[in-house]
Order: C-alpha cells, then sequence, then structure tokens
C-alpha cells in the first residue's frame, strides 16, 4: 500500500465511521429508552426492564390508534390493490387510444397534488361528502393518491410478462376471470407484493392526511396519536413514547426486511413515494 | 382506426347467410378482454382517482377566487373576489418569506445535502466489506421508513436543550438548537430522513457504469477526482437530474418539520406547506389558502414536467 | 380429427396492413403442415387466427365441419404450442399438464392421472412435481407438448415449436416430433422460419410471402419446382442458382452458352423472351473433361470452394456469371480450374423475367385453389 492507499483507506472509514454515527444517534434512542428503567431524552445504557410497556397498554388512546393504522393501511392497500391491478392489467393487455398520455398525465398529477398543496380543496372535499372525522375518507383520500403510481408500477411489470401464458389458457377454454386467478395474479404476484409493501408504508407513516380530516381522538391513526402525545398537555411521557414508537415502526421495519429477503427487492424510490 | 371498422361493416354484404358477429376481442388483446370488459376494469381506478385528486386540483383554481372561510358568514355563502387572493398573497411579505425560506430548505437540505451525501455514500461502498456496507444501508433506510411523527420526536429528543444527547456529547448543556438554529436544524434533520433514496439511486447507478471504463481511467493514471469526472460523471448524468429534480419535488412538498418546530419560532421555519396549513387550516381563510396552493401545484407542475420529461426522453 | 379450411381469410391491422391476404386453403385430416416464410410474412398471425388468438377481418375458416371463425379459441378444440412454451411457471408439471383438463372441470383425481399418463408417454415421468424453472429446454417443450395431447384437441397448432433449442437438441426433437405426430395422428399446423425444418417435418408445406401463399405442395414438389424464384431462393440450404438468360432459337442462352430448353417449358416461351435460368446447386455437377457437342455444359473457372462436411460448394465464374455448384468431397477442384458446370436432365427451370413465376407445366397459381396443387403425402 502506497501512503495514497492508506490515506484514501483511512479517510474512507473515517467517513463511513461518521455517517453511520449521524444516522445512527437519533434512532439509538428508539433501541435503548423503551426498555429503560427511568428514560430520559439522552441516549443512555438502559436499565433493562419491559415495564414501560405497561403504560402503553394502560393509556386509552395508543392501542387503538395503532389499530386505527391497521384499518387505515388495510383498508387503502386493499382498495389500490384491487383497483391498480385491475387498471394496470386491462391498460396492458387492450390498446386504448392515448393510453401512456393519460398514463403520464395522471403520475404527473398525482406527483403534483400531493397532500401538503391540496390540503385546503382535499379538506373542503371531505366535508362536503360528510366524510370529515371518518375513516373512509381518510382512505378514499389516500388511495387517490397512490393509484396512479401503483397503476404506473403495475403496468410496467405486466407488460413485462409474456402474453403467450394468459393466450395459451384461453386456448385451452379459460375464461377472463379464470385467466386473471389462474395465470395473471400468480405470475403478477412479486409485483403485487410489491405494490402492497408500498402502499402499507406510505399509508402507516402518513400523517397530513388524516390529521387535517380527522377529529376524534378515537379513530386517530398512530401517526397523530404519537404526535399528540408529545405536543399536547405538560411533561411528556417518556415511556409511553418510547415503546409506541417502537411499536409504530417495527411493523414497516419488518416489512422492508421481509420484501427484501422474499423478492430481492431494492427499492429504488419505490416503497417511499 | 378507422379501415377495420370499416371492413367489419362491409363484411355482411359477401356473407348474406351468416350474419357477421365480431366477437369484442380487439387486436392486441392477449386476454380476450374486449373493449368492454378492460374498460369496466379500469373505470373504478379512474373514478377515484378522478374525485380524490384531480377534482380538487381544478377546484383550487376556483376556491382561490373567492373569500371562503372555514367559519362565519364567509363559510355559507363564499363571494367570487377575482384574483386578489393571488395579488394578496404575491404581496404578502409573510408569504414570500416562507417562499424564501423554503427555497433555501430545498437547495440546501435536498439538492446539496441529500444529493451530496447520498453520492459519497455509494461511492464509498464501492469499496467497503459487504458486511459494514449492509449495516450502514440499514441505518440509513430506516431514518427514511421510519414514520414521520417517530423520527420528529427522535430529533426532539437529540436537540433538546435539557438532557438532549447531542448536548451531552458535545458538552453544550443548555443549548436550545431548535430555538436557536431552526432552520439549520430542521435542514440536518430533512437530510438525515432523506438520503437513502439518493444512496439506492446513486448506488444502482454506479453499479451500472462497465467496470471497464473504471478499469481504463485506472490505466491511465487517473486520480478519484478525475474518474469521477471522467467516466462517472458522463455515465450517471441521468440518474443525477433524476434524483435532483425528484427531492426537490418531494422535499418541496414535506410537511414533517412542522411535528419538530410547528414552524416557529417566530415562522422562522414555516415553509410553504406549514405557511398554507396555518392559513387556511388554523386561520380559517381557504380562499387565501386554496390560492397559495394553487401557486404550489404550479411550481410542482413546473418541476415535475421537466422530470417526465427526461424521464420520457430516456424511454425512447 | 379433422381438416382446417380457410375461405378467403383476411386479416387486417389498424392501418391497413394486411398480415393475411385473403387465403384460401386447406389442410387436410391428420395431416402435419408447415407454414413457411421470412418474419413479417403472416404465417403466425395464420396459425394465431386459426387458434381464435387474432379474430379474423373477412372470410370464414372451418375446422372439421364446424364453422369456427366467431368462436372463442377455448371453443374451437385446438391446442397450441407457444415458441415460449408458456408454462404456468408457478404450476408443477403435473398442474401443467392438467390444466386444459381443469378449464373442462376434470375432477382433480382422474386430470392428474391422466397428467401422469400423458406425461410418461412423453417421458416425463419422474419430473411431474417439479417446476417448468427447474427443467431443461428440451423437457419443458415436452411439457408444452404434453398439455396439449392432455387437452384432446382436434388440431395441433406449433409456433416454431424448435426454435428456443440449441442445435443438437433441435434435431432430435424435430424427430420426436414427427413420429409423435404420426403416432397421434391429429391434424397439425406448424409455423416456422426454417426452410430445412418445413422440410424435414411437413408432409405439406404452404409459403408465404407479404400475406399471400406462393406456393403449397410437398417438400419434394417445393424443393424440386419453386413456383417462383421467391419459393426458390427461399428454400434449400444452398441458394438456388438464378440468373437472367433469353430464350433465343429454341434455347437457352447463358452466359455465352447455349443450352436447351428444360423439357416441359418448350411451348411456354417464345424466342427472344427474356428469362430467369434456375437450377438448385445440388442438381449440377462438375468436370474438367470436355463436353460432347450436345452436352448442356456451361464453361468457367472456380474461383471459390466451401468445404460443407461431405460435400463443396464450388463458385464457378463463368463470364462473369457466378455458379454454384455442390461437388463430392472427392471431386473438389483446385481454384483456377478450368472446366464444365452440366445440369442434371429435367433438372433446370425456367421462370418469367417480368413476373418471377415458373414457366412451363408447373404447380401454376397457387393462390387460387391452393387445395389442388399438390396431393396429399
Amino acid at each position: 500500500m502506497t501512503v495514497r492507499q492508506s490515506l484514501g483507506f483511512i479517510g474512507r472509514y473515517l467517513f463511513i465511521a461518521f455517517v453511520l454515527a449521524f444516522f445512527a444517534l437519533p434512532l439509538l434512542w428508539l433501541a435503548s429508552a423503551p426498555f429503560d428503567r427511568a428514560p430520559s431524552l439522552a441516549v443512555s445504557w438502559p436499565e433493562f426492564t419491559l415495564a414501560n410497556f405497561r403504560t402503553l397498554v394502560d393509556n386509552p388512546y395508543a392501542l387503538e390508534s395503532l389499530w386505527n393504522s391497521v384499518l387505515l393501511a388495510a383498508g387503502t392497500t386493499a382498495i389500490v390493490l384491487v383497483l391498480a391491478a385491475l387498471a394496470s392489467y386491462a391498460l396492458s393487455r387492450v390498446r386504448i387510444p392515448g393510453r401512456d398520455a393519460l398514463l403520464y398525465t395522471l403520475l404527473l398529477l398525482s406527483s403534483v397534488v400531493t397532500g401538503t398543496a391540496a390540503m385546503v380543496p382535499t379538506f373542503l372535499l371531505i366535508s362536503e361528502l360528510g366524510l370529515i372525522d371518518r375513516q373512509l375518507g381518510v382512505i378514499l383520500v389516500l388511495a387517490g393518491g397512490l393509484l396512479p403510481t401503483a397503476i404506473f408500477i403495475l403496468k410496467d411489470f405486466m407488460d413485462s410478462t409474456p402474453r403467450s401464458y394468459e393466450e395459451s389458457a384461453r386456448v385451452y377454454g379459460a375464461s377472463s376471470l379464470q385467466i386473471l386467478r389462474h395465470v395473471v395474479v400468480p405470475i403478477a404476484r412479486p409485483g403485487l407484493a410489491t405494490i402492497s409493501v408500498w402502499a402499507v408504508v406510505q399509508v402507516w407513516g402518513n400523517f397530513l392526511v388524516p390529521f387535517i380530516l380527522l377529529r376524534s381522538a378515537d379513530k386517530r391513526p398512530a401517526a397523530v396519536t404519537m404526535f399528540t402525545f408529545y405536543t399536547e398537555g405538560g411533561q411528556p411521557d417518556l415511556a409511553l413514547i418510547s415503546t409506541f414508537s417502537l411499536l409504530f415502526s417495527i411493523p414497516v421495519v419488518a416489512m422492508y426486511l421481509f420484501v427484501n429477503r422474499r423478492y430481492g427487492f431494492r427499492f429504488h424510490g419505490g416503497i417511499k413515494r | 382506426m378507422t379501415a377495420p371498422l370499416q371492413q367489419t361493416d362491409a363484411a355482411p354484404a359477401g356473407q348474406p347467410e351468416q350474419p357477421r358477429r365480431r366477437t369484442a376481442v380487439d387486436d392486441g388483446d392477449a386476454a380476450g378482454l374486449g373493449r368492454g370488459r378492460a374498460a369496466a376494469f379500469v373505470a373504478p381506478a379512474m373514478l377515484l382517482i378522478a374525485v380524490f385528486l384531480i377534482f380538487p386540483a381544478i377546484w383550487t383554481l376556483y376556491l382561490g377566487l373567492t373569500n371562503w372561510r372555514l367559519t362565519g358568514l364567509a363559510a355559507a355563502e363564499p363571494e367570487f373576489v377575482g384574483a386578489d387572493n393571488y395579488l394578496d398573497a404575491l404581496n404578502d411579505p409573510a408569504f414570500r418569506t416562507s417562499l424564501m425560506l423554503t427555497l433555501a430548505f430545498v437547495f440546501f437540505s435536498a439538492v446539496v445535502g441529500q444529493s451530496i451525501l447520498g453520492f459519497s455514500l455509494a461511492w464509498a461502498f464501492r469499496r467497503l466489506r459487504q458486511g459494514i456496507r449492509t449495516v450502514v444501508e440499514t441505518v440509513v433506510l430506516m431514518a427514511w421508513i421510519i414514520p414521520a411523527s417517530v423520527i420528529a420526536f427522535l430529533w426532539i429528543a437529540l436537540l433538546a436543550r435539557r438532557d438532549g444527547t447531542l448536548n451531552a456529547l458535545l458538552g453544550t448543556e443548555g443549548t436550545a438548537w431548535l430555538l436557536e438554529y431552526p432552520m439549520q436544524s430542521i435542514i440536518i434533520f430533512n437530510i438525515w430522513n432523506g438520503t437513502a433514496f439518493s444512496m439506492l439511486l446513486f448506488s444502482s447507478a454506479l453499479a451500472a457504469v462497465p467496470p471497464s471504463q473504471f478499469e481504463t481511467a485506472k490505466m491511465s493514471g487517473a486520480g478519484t477526482l478525475a474518474t469521477l469526472r471522467d467516466v462517472v460523471f458522463p455515465n450517471i448524468r441521468g440518474h443525477v437530474l433524476t434524483n435532483t429534480l425528484l427531492i426537490t419535488l418531494w422535499t418541496f412538498n414535506v410537511f414533517a418539520p412542522y411535528l419538530i418546530t410547528a414552524g416557529g419560532p417566530e415562522g422562522r421555519t414555516e415553509i410553504l406547506g406549514i405557511y398554507i396549513y396555518r392559513v387556511a387550516l388554523k386561520e380559517g381563510a381557504l380562499g387565501e389558502g386554496a390560492a397559495l396552493s394553487l401557486i404550489m401545484i404550479l411550481i410542482n407542475l413546473v418541476v415535475a414536467s421537466v422530470y417526465l420529461r427526461l424521464l420520457r426522453e430516456r424511454k425512447t | 380429427m379433422a381438416a382446417i379450411t380457410t375461405h378467403h381469410l383476411v386479416k387486417e391491422y389498424p392501418g391497413g396492413v394486411r398480415a393475411v391476404d385473403g387465403l384460401d386453403l386447406t389442410i387436410d385430416d391428420g395431416e402435419f403442415f408447415a407454414l413457411l416464410g421470412p418474419s413479417g410474412c403472416g404465417k403466425t398471425t395464420l396459425l394465431r387466427t386459426i387458434a381464435g388468438l387474432e379474430s379474423a377481418t373477412d372470410g370464414r375458416l372451418h375446422i372439421g365441419d364446424r364453422d369456427v371463425t366467431d368462436l372463442q379459441p377455448g371453443q374451437r378444440q385446438v391446442a397450441m404450442v407457444f415458441q415460449d412454451y408458456a408454462l404456468f411457471p408457478h404450476m408443477s408439471v403435473a398442474d401443467n399438464i392438467a390444466y386444459p383438463l381443469k378449464i373442462q372441470k376434470v375432477d382433480k383425481g382422474e386430470r392428474l392421472a391422466k397428467a401422469e399418463d400423458v406425461g410418461a408417454g412423453l417421458s416425463l415421468d419422474g419430473l411431474m412435481a417439479r417446476r417448468p424453472g427447474q427443467l431443461s429446454g428440451g423437457q419443458q417443450q415436452r411439457v408444452a407438448l404434453a398439455r396439449a395431447v392432455a387437452s384432446n384437441p382436434q388440431v395441433f397448432l406449433f409456433d416454431e415449436p424448435l426454435s428456443n433449442l440449441d442445435a443438437r437438441l433441435r434435431l432430435e426433437a424435430r424427430t420426436f416430433l414427427k413420429r409423435l405426430q404420426r403416432d397421434l395422428g391429429v391434424t397439425t399446423v406448424f409455423v416456422t422460419h426454417d426452410q430445412a425444418e418445413a422440410l424435414a417435418l411437413a408432409d405439406r408445406m404452404a409459403i408465404m410471402r407479404d400475406g399471400r401463399i406462393q406456393q403449397v405442395g410437398s417438400p419434394r414438389e417445393v424443393f424440386a419446382r419453386p413456383a417462383n424464384t421467391f419459393v426458390a431462393g427461399f428454400v434449400g440450404s444452398t441458394p438456388m442458382n438464378l440468373h437472367p438468360a433469353v430464350v433465343e432459337g429454341g434455347r437457352v442462352s447463358l452466359a455465352g452458352t447455349s443450352l436447351s430448353l428444360p423439357p416441359d417449358t418448350a411451348g411456354a416461351v417464345t424466342d427472344g423472351q427474356k428469362v430467369i435460368w434456375g437450377a438448385r446447386p445440388e442438381y449440377l455437377s462438375w468436370s474438367p473433361s470436355t463436353p460432347a457437342p450436345d452436352d448442356d455444359a456451361v464453361e468457367g473457372e472456380v474461383t471459390v470452394a466451401e468445404n460443407l462436411g461431405a460435400s463443396v460448394l464450388v463458385t464457378v465464374n463463368a463470364q462473369d456469371t457466378l455458379i454454384q455448384v455442390v461437388v463430392d468431397e472427392e471431386n473438389e477442384p483446385d481454384i483456377g480450374a478450368r472446366g464444365w458446370v452440366r445440369a442434371r436432365p429435367g433438372r433446370t427451370l425456367l421462370f418469367d423475367a417480368e413476373s418471377e413465376e415458373l414457366l412451363g407445366a408447373s404447380p401454376g397459381v397457387p393462390t387460387v385453389s391452393a387445395g389442388t396443387a399438390g396431393e396429399s403425402a
């Protein structure tokens, strides 16, 4: 090794060590505080206990809000998955005039009309529809925003699966729905899984839409309830916040790890946004 | 598209004995869906998109022209006020301040921060052991996928004046980072939050650079800078553009800093999204908020159309 | 079992491209029939139209005595083997073979037994539990065939069935395919762009160009008496010699030599007519000896010799006309040697220089009535 190479080597590892510290430092609290007998804001080696989870169970909103998050995520993902699968399949297989232009326009719109930029009309629309403070309203708004991207990604996926599978099934007499059930859905499964995980992650962490559309504390998802835990009323309960944060974060992290292992899927901008 | 239709129409004349029932089977229709069923498959998705995505966008245009308010007289019967809201917004120093803050936020946290850090990581990964690489990648990704309201609190805890981890580490007990350096704080926060995307994008971009080009550079004795300039950059120019435009768009619409600073102190972190939230939903000036929304949508539109044009050019 | 008949079949794509242009064709019951042509000639479209995957724009299509023109593919009782085999990757071999029976609502035990049975017949026993991804190319092809057989169709349709196999396996599979078709006796149509494959497999074949049939006939007929210069050039592993010539005094003048007319063209040509003289390199011979006066021989000089294994393809320059001759390996001439090219009697052809159609007693214009063009082998 020359001097220059050694310097490069040391520089590289110093840089990586610094970056690792930068990214890990805030996260460490999430690993230590939930298990600390006396959690503080600072990261410290915990005096191990599971007692903090007791406060979580005792809090009237904590588990309920997690359940609400599950509802929102499940509802939105189901709608996005079914509608996007049907639409992308039809768009991939039948020539509709202006199809590509339509898809690009929708994609453009969905990236332009974001939750932040469209919060005023969205709020008013949901009020007019009488869906304010109802989870259905949140689900529909989120699904509408996610659908264009979901259709776009899935159509790409459907385009890349050979048509001869379906043609073969057709020659043997399968109906359109049989083809969908026996052939298309099983073959598109990795794509559908990708879209599901992507949609769940989007909804799970979404703060703004439920924040402006839901009023009652018992309907709020975890993202909003978490926020109220540290903004509303006096001294924040660190035992509650830390355990709740952990429980709230685990599903998306686990899902990422699962999909990553199962489908060797690197998201490349796919999973979030 | 007209020729085959005419063909079909003309056919019965030649074959009078059998009325020609042309089934709905279309050209290139592998699944035999037919137009009707295809339309039925597409319709529900389009309906949802139309109602909850397209309609709000168009409605914004109209709302911005009224004095609609959340409560009071103008809530019941909003009046048409023309371009007043737009002119007010553009002339309002608060809006201009917010826009400037947003531009600074986007520029420093996304265009500079996330891009450079993301690229540096991807570059360093090339010569790093797989195990270390996986650890660093996972940690950076966690910062990206953990819900915003959780990471917001993690940063509040990190930067807290009393008991904060950062103060403990630096020995700067009592420094209120979020009050003294609010903008710097949310910029650093956003770099931390969003670098994963640039890292992933540039990792795949670098993996696609032909190894023979690196070897050629090495054999001609090029240093790191020369290699970056002559080999890497020409190869990943498209990725750099994609990355810049996407993270610009996303950062421009970010709402997460609200969870940390709520726009304060004294509006010093009131980026556009937070400003609209305050004007429209907290103070109830829906018409003015809609005007602001439209301005935001238009800015988004410019960035996004540049991006889509580039995307389409690369595809064809 | 059934014959396939098309009446003025037309398939037109949006934009007015006619992939199949007014086709009349009869494929006899039990026949192994090849559709041969360059890519884009409409052969695959014709096959897919027979399958029902494309709808005919005009004309009728019969399978047996049923008019299937407006039927969905599943109602036509046809089975198709695709170029990529289209085996469902998420199903086992057994489930793939049994799939047609599943659609026909045969109960599970029965259809798996049948799949086992058919699979065994195609030497797939022991592979039934595997997924297609775990099979070799040849095995995948046999699974696709087994699935077709299991559906018990009236017609088999094969789209380039051998093109995804490597060269050595292809010959093996070709023999296998021919035997299978002979054993089952099911009417079979297959598409190929490989003339050797068509010649080897088919009982009869149709050569297509631009959506029209150029010639229908047995491999022997098509090889020996191509209906026009296009077929002449397309069929045969070495291209046919095709050279402009003129009819003069009841003889053909080629490369400064006067040759006698092919026997069946005597009444079909007139003096001074411009023609194209055609002869397959396999039907020509080379000899260094001086010919007898009544011999039809063209003098020239050997310029190139290409080894074909047991024979040599020799290119002879006769007054700047390049004639190719297949010569036995023992008789390979030296480069630069001079000698004479002779044609086997009755094996030269004349084509009209304008229409490029074969002159003389010939299959005629095959598209008018393909059924009479060649007798069933």
